[in-house]
């Protein structure tokens, strides 16, 4: 049997976005899976220094949310939902995004950053967290995952 | 339910593998299962065996891969040095606990 891939596709940039990828990934490698994964578009974000720390969960269009979108749009909803989510998810102890991306890096999983989304957004490479193993274009990752099964989030 | 049969000792193990009875787990068992998923052992492997066999005890469930980074004191990294094709089941199954519910 020939080695199971997984390659992962992260394109969003909210909190409660990031983690079903890092989530998936990790249990790939924990069952012996090989990983890889794509950051690109607002899915940077989670690999991007600045921002990797102040992700967001929006309240605002997310009808899982038990909140009157009248109310989810007013100033301060956001960082409340987010300031909630990472309350539980504490409780829960769960790592926080730079845990989980140091954890996928120690695991032997692949983080490749996109070079369209880059120029997009005009960042560089030490823009990117250190666990980033190159900045690829999509024709790389499609290359470099052939034979794998694809998540897309 | 299958038995099989390490070093002269007969096991409950799952459809997976796994023991199915903690209690019948001896070190020479955990050698033949080591032999049978092509691993060989050595002190960290049994330093990281035996913190999750006395979590397993204490907590009543098998501790996932960062649990276990933690508590028996390895880095992640040195965790799939030591089990390759997978901490996350491979552990387990040495230490003759069941498969970890956790996803982490």
């Amino acid at each position: 049997m020939s080695q199971r891939k997984l390659a992962v596709i992260c394109s969003k940039g909210s909190l409660d976005m990031a983690y079903p990828g890092l989530i998936m990934a990790n249990a790939a490698r924990m069952a012996g899976v090989d990983a890889m994964l794509f950051f690109t578009f607002w899915g940077l974000d989670i690999v991007n220094k600045k921002k990797v720390e102040h992700l967001h969960m929006s309240p605002l269009g997310n009808p899982s949310v038990p909140i009157p979108a009248m109310v989810a749009g007013l100033p301060g909803m956001e960082a409340l939902a987010t300031k909630m989510m990472k309350a539980d998810m504490d409780k829960l102890d769960i790592p926080h995004v730079s845990e989980m991306l140091d954890i996928l890096y120690q695991s032997g999983a692949e983080l490749y950053g996109c070079q369209l989304a880059m120029d997009m957004f005009k960042l560089q490479r030490d823009d990117l967290v250190p666990q980033v193993a190159d900045v690829i274009t999509a024709m790389d990752f499609i290359d470099k995952t052939e034979g794998a099964q694809i998540i897309f989030i | 339910m299958t038995t099989k049969t390490y070093a002269g000792t007969s096991v409950d193990v799952d459809a997976e593998g796994f023991l199915t009875n903690a209690d019948q787990w001896t070190p020479e068992v955990a050698l033949g299962i080591a032999k049978e998923l092509g691993l060989q052992l050595t002190d960290l492997h049994w330093k990281v065996i035996e913190y999750v066999r006395a979590d397993t005890k204490a907590q009543g469930q098998s501790p996932g891969p960062r649990r276990i980074t933690v508590g028996a004191g390895v880095s992640m990294k040195d965790l799939y040095t030591l089990f390759p094709k997978g901490p996350g089941k491979l552990v387990a199954r040495v230490a003759g606990v069941p498969k970890p519910k956790s996803c982490l």
